[in-house]
């Protein structure tokens, strides 16, 4: 036997690393590039987080959060709201009556009156919002019964609307417009507002009902359908929402620029409330010229046309008058959070600055284990 | 039958032997010819991966090829490698499975007590759906919330980490510095799945030859006469340190000398053309005394075939110092003197073998000279040296100290001069001996006492097993790292131990466990002694902790608890032990007896117990393991490892076939798995934490918002929003984080390889760390929907007009999320690239992008039902209280995440906090201080007589390797189609059945036919 022991190291020799790369490219290497990217060398910043830097960002926040906060919260002060829940719970309302023999069918409307006193006068532009509680606007189900084609003019639609309609897609045959559940339930109670000197004559104040909706709304999501102006022709051979009292082009007969798909209280109650408990603009009153407060303080009459049952579900309706600023209705909340936030910025700061200084000497010297 | 194929071709015969199996050193069959049986044993095959020598050619008979083979059998099954993170995140995805159960089955639950209170009273304006009472609407809310949930299940985390897996082995293959130039051959990731893994290795089990080493030999320094030569001194008689520049000695002047070898002592070639005696007979010996086999294929073409590496280069040194061993015959020897054609009769070989640790020759010069030559381990010669050499036995000793110092293998040479009288009388008795049937071995041993003393020294050689480049540094580097470094190697115990200390796993200051006993209980005696003077308070029964983990806790885990030892400790076990030790009853107590040592070598394993080492650990220690290797007979362990790493490039392709990762070099592991492993470690975990914290926020929110919408399943976000979330807003920044993130560069990585000890202890990414991902999510989501619904819930636009509308909402808890999630992902940031840049403020541009379009006119006018959010964020986005609405959600879900990250970098600070912090200071790392292996002044040292077994003595003076007349080369048959075909195409294997009439067979080589 010539062959020597056993040796697996020379297994395969045949099949050799590199006799497979020869051939053509064997002047070429196979080095790999040097690149930045390839050896992971790419320019980078590396932040750490150091006293140096985070110390100092906790007390700016802290700085910067305190005064916004004050500003955010005696801007919401400022603002004067009004609320008055006209639901008719209690027997003491005068809303009560109404509330309790409500009927869908009766034809003739119930009308209730609230009293309120306006303790301060409210400046400038006031808006007038009703309030619903307890009423699923978001609910999936809901929110998704409606047709944006049938609302956007298109033709088709508007004869075939959309199946997320159901069940308010067709009654007695013919197509509804608008259809679905949203529209159906459009908020149909009528407010108005008396304004009841100190000599007792009452005066309407008056209310706006255009400029409600938002611009996009009214002018690019809602069209009516059809070129010409005459609704009645273009809702010829659709129906009625089930709940609506009269079709959609009597809306606001004497405004075709109100009237069908674009009236704004309609695209008002469309925007769907993302919460259950919302309110939604409902008409402004616009300052005066002169400087008399566009609603003076003293007694008010709220007439309210109650159409819109609630009371089944345990909802409540209100009428809220408020004036805005720059940061919108009131609402002391944010003012609040961020006074908080920026308290607790300061706070932690102060704590992390201590801890910082009990720790330095322990922690970031060059004590690797080994 | 000589070299006619026709007689091979009418060769009939019948092979009966045993099945495939594994046992390299067994075989069993007959052969039957012509009505005669023949016995086939170990001694009569030829195992696949054998080297043919000293001949051309040899006839054949192939027994089992392909899988069949003895090798391939040892070779183990290969199985489908998981890293445990993939484990880990199986069992969170079933988790999360079960989490997302309970959400929907709380929201159901919650839908039928809408239902039944306010749902069915609000039927005037919401009619239910016909035929669906509470129940059904519950049962149907259950399954639409697990629709509106499913984020949290992360689809798409398993293409992600796919994706991160491949960028990161791209960067294994990409780099230079794990690139070897000399046979240009880039670092390759074989297998893209596993790269996490490499930052977690606590074991590493590693080939020593070919991995280690390099499986070369040299002739580094020798001392002739009490004289040292080797070391180049400059004028001031300071050393030099011996460098690839330094100038090395040309032998140009011989015209037989090997260009390759190198020597830089230029005083030894003066001295020997000095015609020096002593240095002469120095090299002389090394000339004659060997057993190696020549090969003048063409004139002055010379080719060594040594048995063992060092004998050979011995030989070459000679070679190149003007003794140039020509050729040799059974009775003569031919030596090139100077130039001159000298040839020796060879009347002796008194060969090797692991008893006597030395050879000699009796060799008779052209003049008629008796002389014994004789070369072997120092302690041995030195027993036998005459008194006449005690003043350079002393010198020579301090040449050898010094040698073993340094890790190079020493051997003493002597020489005798012999009387023909005695000689004479003396090889009567020898033939005597060696025609004796009983006790021969005892009387040849006695003969040669007899004839080696009185011997005259000469000197020493000192022959390095050159280790490959780095190798101290790197295994220095990895047990920092807190990496175990387990050699499991074929190699004598010898040579394995040697290597050991010249590689700095064994140091003088370690007390060394020998485990080489040949009885199951004398292992154990072996074990539990060692282990017993480690750790004498340990418990008898060792503790095994049993656990349940993987999927549905099915997978039953025993692990053995790290023991704790003072001092430092080594075990060497030898493969007969190491059978022994594997076996059921004794695993346990070599597993914990290794564990405790800080060093473990296994000698002469079979690459079969290599495997069942690495599973013995695997099994009992839960920990992550690594083997690397460069042979065919590391791919059993290769395979059982977690981790499988090839060397390539020196010896075949075999181990890198069945690797996971393969380079030329064993020290690039140490960038393998302080850099790139770490690296990968780091960004999975970092970018799992994330993960699971960006699609729990986004999902949690519709959870609150449930409660809201009477748990009808709507969603908070736009649809378009819900789409594109997890594939183009969040997609590229995480992806962006997970691959080019590095805490600290390679620099640091390398200079501090206690960074790679987190990775061990899992300490990145656990369940626990999964339960904070969540936490924070938690409490994120109810930021990001109560901020806002409190800060939204009555309010209106500066105009008067309505923004609490479900459309406005929706844009701001959506935008809200991004920016929270965005500059979440910014804290987890830390190192920023221009492309992270761009990942992170492009996502967020993208979004106002697609906010814009999606929401635009255009859009809406074509498909009025498909993008119903028109104008809603020209409507909400220029409110101020919307932005200072984003700003503090935002602050509110940051905050805390910073304050408590600062606290703990202040109070209990890691390794990485720690590290980014100097090198935020420093910049670049300070250089390591030169760390020199310490110069060791010992006692122990090694002889190449230890390096093979029993050497070729008998072959060479047998007369049967050697044909008078020269070979003839089988053009025809075997060359052509060895050459061309078998190197260009991949071997095709037959599956054999297991028929007793076998294909193959190898015996009927020439040497059995032809006298």
């Amino acid at each position: 036997m010539m062959a020597s022991s056993y040796n697996a190291k020379e297994e395969d020799g045949h099949i050799s690393g590199t006799s497979n790369h020869g051939g053509a490219g064997t002047v070429k290497t196979r080095k790999p590039d040097n690149t930045a990217f390839k050896q992971q060398r790419l320019p980078a910043w590396q932040p750490i987080l150091t006293a140096g830097t985070v110390l100092p960002a906790f007390f700016v926040i802290g700085l910067i959060f305190i005064p916004i906060g004050i500003g955010l919260y005696v801007t919401s002060n400022n603002i004067k709201e009004f609320e008055i829940d006209y639901t008719g719970v209690e027997t003491s309302n005068p809303c009560y009556n109404c509330a309790k023999n409500f009927s869908w069918n009766s034809t003739t409307p119930c009308n209730c009156s609230m009293s309120f006193t306006l303790e301060q006068p409210f400046e400038s532009n006031v808006y007038m919002y009703y309030g619903l509680s307890n009423f699923y606007q978001n609910h999936r189900r809901y929110v998704k019964s409606r047709d944006d084609s049938q609302l956007n003019g298109d033709q088709s639609s508007l004869t075939n609307p959309s199946k997320e309609c159901e069940p308010y897609r067709t009654s007695e045959g013919l197509p509804i417009a608008p259809c679905g559940a949203i529209a159906n339930s459009l908020f149909n109670d009528t407010l108005e507002l008396y304004h009841i000197d100190s000599n007792g004559t009452r005066t309407l104040v008056h209310l706006v009902k255009k400029g409600i909706a938002w611009w996009t709304d009214k002018h690019v999501k809602f069209r009516n359908p059809g070129v010409n102006s005459n609704l009645t022709a273009i809702f010829q051979g659709t129906a009625k929402p089930v709940n609506w009292r009269k079709p959609v082009y009597e809306l606001e007969p004497l405004d075709s620029e109100n009237n069908g798909f674009i009236n704004e209280d309609f695209i008002v109650w469309m925007r769907t409330a993302a919460l259950p408990t919302f309110r939604k603009l409902y008409r402004i009153i616009h300052k005066k010229p002169n400087t008399t407060p566009t609603l003076p303080s003293g007694k008010y009459v709220l007439e309210v046309t109650y159409n819109y049952p609630v009371l089944s579900f345990d909802g409540r309706k209100r009428m809220i008058l408020s004036t805005i600023s720059w940061m919108g209705g009131k609402n002391p909340f944010l003012g609040i959070a961020y006074i908080t936030v920026g308290s607790i910025c300061f706070f932690l700061g102060v704590v992390l600055l201590i801890i910082h200084h009990k720790y330095d000497t322990r922690s970031n010297s060059a004590d690797i284990p080994n | 039958m000589g070299d006619c194929i026709q007689v091979l071709a009418g060769f009939k015969g019948e092979v009966r032997c045993e099945p495939p199996n594994n046992r390299l050193d067994k075989f069993k069959g007959t052969l039957t010819m012509d009505g005669q049986n023949y016995g086939l044993d170990n001694d009569k095959v030829l195992l696949r991966g054998c080297t043919l020598r000293n001949t051309e050619w040899c006839f054949g008979l192939v027994i089992f090829g392909g899988p069949d083979t003895k090798l391939m059998q040892n070779s183990g099954k290969a199985t489908f490698k998981r890293t445990s993170i993939d484990h880990l995140m199986n069992i969170l995805v079933l988790c999360i499975f079960g989490f997302l159960a309970i959400m929907c089955s709380i929201l159901a639950i919650g839908n039928a007590i809408w239902e039944m209170t306010d749902g069915s009273v609000f039927t005037e304006f919401l009619p239910r759906e016909p035929g669906i009472g509470t129940s059904l609407s519950s049962f149907l809310s259950f399954w639409s919330y697990v629709i509106v949930l499913n984020a949290v299940v992360p689809i798409s985390l398993y293409v992600s980490v796919e994706i991160i897996r491949l960028g990161n082995s791209f960067f294994i293959d990409w780099d230079r510095k794990m690139y070897y130039p000399k046979n240009d051959t880039p670092a390759q990731a074989r297998t893209t799945t596993l790269n996490e893994e490499l930052g977690q290795i606590k074991y590493i089990f590693s080939d020593k030859t070919g991995t280690l080493t390099q499986n070369i030999m040299t002739f580094n320094k020798c001392s002739i006469n009490g004289k040292a030569y080797g070391e180049i001194y400059d004028f001031s008689g300071q050393r030099v340190e011996i460098t690839e520049k330094t100038e090395k000695v040309d032998f140009s002047w011989n015209p037989l000398a090997d260009p390759k070898f190198v020597f830089h002592d230029g005083s030894l070639l003066e001295t020997v053309r000095g015609r020096n005696p002593e240095a002469q007979a120095f090299f002389r010996l090394l000339a004659l005394c060997h057993t190696v086999m020549p090969e003048e294929k063409k004139e002055g073409e010379l080719n060594y075939q040594a048995q063992s590496p060092d004998e050979g280069a011995l030989v070459t040194a000679a070679r190149n110092f003007g003794f140039v061993f020509r050729s040799r015959t059974p009775e003569t020897i031919t030596v090139m003197e100077m130039g001159r054609k000298v040839v020796y009769e060879l009347l002796a070989i008194l060969d090797f073998n692991n008893v006597r640790k030395r050879m000699s020759v009796i060799v008779r010069s052209p003049e008629g000279k008796l002389t014994l030559y004789c070369k072997g381990a120092d302690t041995i010669i030195y027993e036998r040296l005459h008194p006449s050499c005690n003043k350079l036995k002393e010198v020579t000793t301090g040449h050898l100290d010094e040698y073993a110092g340094e890790g190079l293998r020493t051997l003493v040479l002597a020489y005798k001069d012999l009387e023909d009288s005695y000689m004479d009388k003396w090889t009567q008795h020898y033939h005597d001996a060696s025609t004796a049937i009983d006790g021969r071995e005892e009387r040849l041993d006695e003969l040669y006492e007899e004839i080696e003393k009185d011997l005259i020294l000469l000197g020493a050689t000192a022959v390095e097993d050159k280790l490959q480049d780095g190798v101290p540094q790197t295994i220095e580097q990895l047990a920092l790292a807190d990496i175990k470094i387990w050699v499991l190697t074929g190699d004598k115990q010898e040579t394995a131990e040697n290597i050991g200390y010249s590689c700095n796993m064994l140091r003088e200051n370690m007390e060394v466990f020998f485990v080489s006993a040949h009885t199951s209980e004398a292992v154990r005696e072996e074990l539990q002694r060692a282990r017993r003077k480690m750790c004498p308070d340990a418990a008898e029964e060792p503790t095994v902790t049993r656990a349940r983990a993987g999927l549905f806790w099915l997978h039953q885990t025993e692990t053995v608890q790290d023991e704790k030892v003072d001092g430092e400790y080594a075990l060497i076990i030898n493969g007969h032990s190491l059978g022994f030790a594997l076996e059921k009853d004794l695993e346990l107590e070599l597993l914990r007896t290794a564990c405790m040592c800080q060093t473990v070598i296994c000698c002469r394993v079979t690459p079969l117990q290599k495997a069942q080492v690495v599973q013995l650990v695997k099994k009992y220690k839960q920990a992550v393991t690594l083997a690397i290797g460069d042979g065919a007979n590391d791919v059993s362990m290769i395979k059982a490892a977690h981790i499988g790493v090839g060397i390539s490039g020196q010896e075949g392709m075999q181990a890198v076939l069945s690797s996971d990762f393969s380079f030329a070099q064993f020290r690039y592991l140490q960038r393998l798995l302080l850099v790139h492993g770490r690296w990968s470690y780091l960004r999975m975990c970092k970018f799992l934490k994330y993960f699971f914290y960006k699609n729990f926020t986004f999902t949690l929110v519709h959870f609150w918002y449930a409660f809201f919408c009477g748990f009808s399943a709507q969603t908070v976000y736009d649809e378009w929003f819900i789409t594109l979330y997890n594939t183009v807003y969040t997609a590229l920044p995480v992806l962006g984080l997970s691959v080019f993130d590095q805490d600290v560069n390679d620099r640091w990585s390398l200079r501090y390889p206690q960074l790679y000890r987190p990775g061990q202890l899992n300490k990145y990414f656990s369940k626990k760390a999964f339960a904070r991902a969540i936490m924070n999510s938690c409490f994120s989501s109810l930021v990001l929907f109560f901020i806002p619904w409190a800060a939204m819930h009555d309010t209106v636009r500066d105009d008067g007009k309505d923004i609490v509308d479900y459309q406005s909402f929706a844009l701001l808890a959506q935008t809200c999320l991004l920016v929270v999630v965005s500059i979440q992902l910014c804290l987890d940031t830390h190192y920023w690239t221009a492309l992270n840049h761009l990942f992170i403020w492009g996502s967020l541009a993208a979004y106002f992008g697609v906010t814009f379009t999606v929401y635009s006119n255009g859009l809406f006018l074509i498909l009025p039902s498909s993008f119903p959010f028109i104008g809603t964020e020209r409507n909400s986005l220029t409110q101020p209280n919307v932005w200072l609405t984003i700003f503090l959600t935002s602050l509110l879900c940051i905050l805390p995440v910073v304050a408590l990250r600062f606290i703990l970098i202040q109070i209990r600070p890691t390794i990485n906090d720690k590290m980014r912090y100097k090198m935020h200071e420093e910049g670049l790392p300070a250089p390591a201080s030169k760390r020199l292996p310490p110069k060791r002044f010992t006692t122990r040292r090694s002889g190449y007589a230890f390096s093979h077994s029993k050497g070729f003595g008998d072959l060479v003076t047998s007369r049967l390797f050697l044909m008078k007349h020269p070979l003839k080369v089988r053009q025809s048959l075997f060359f052509q189609t060895d050459s061309s075909l078998a190197e260009d195409q991949p071997q095709h294997y037959r599956t054999i059945t297991e028929e007793p009439e076998e294909q193959g067979e190898t015996q009927e080589t020439q040497e059995t036919q032809s006298p």
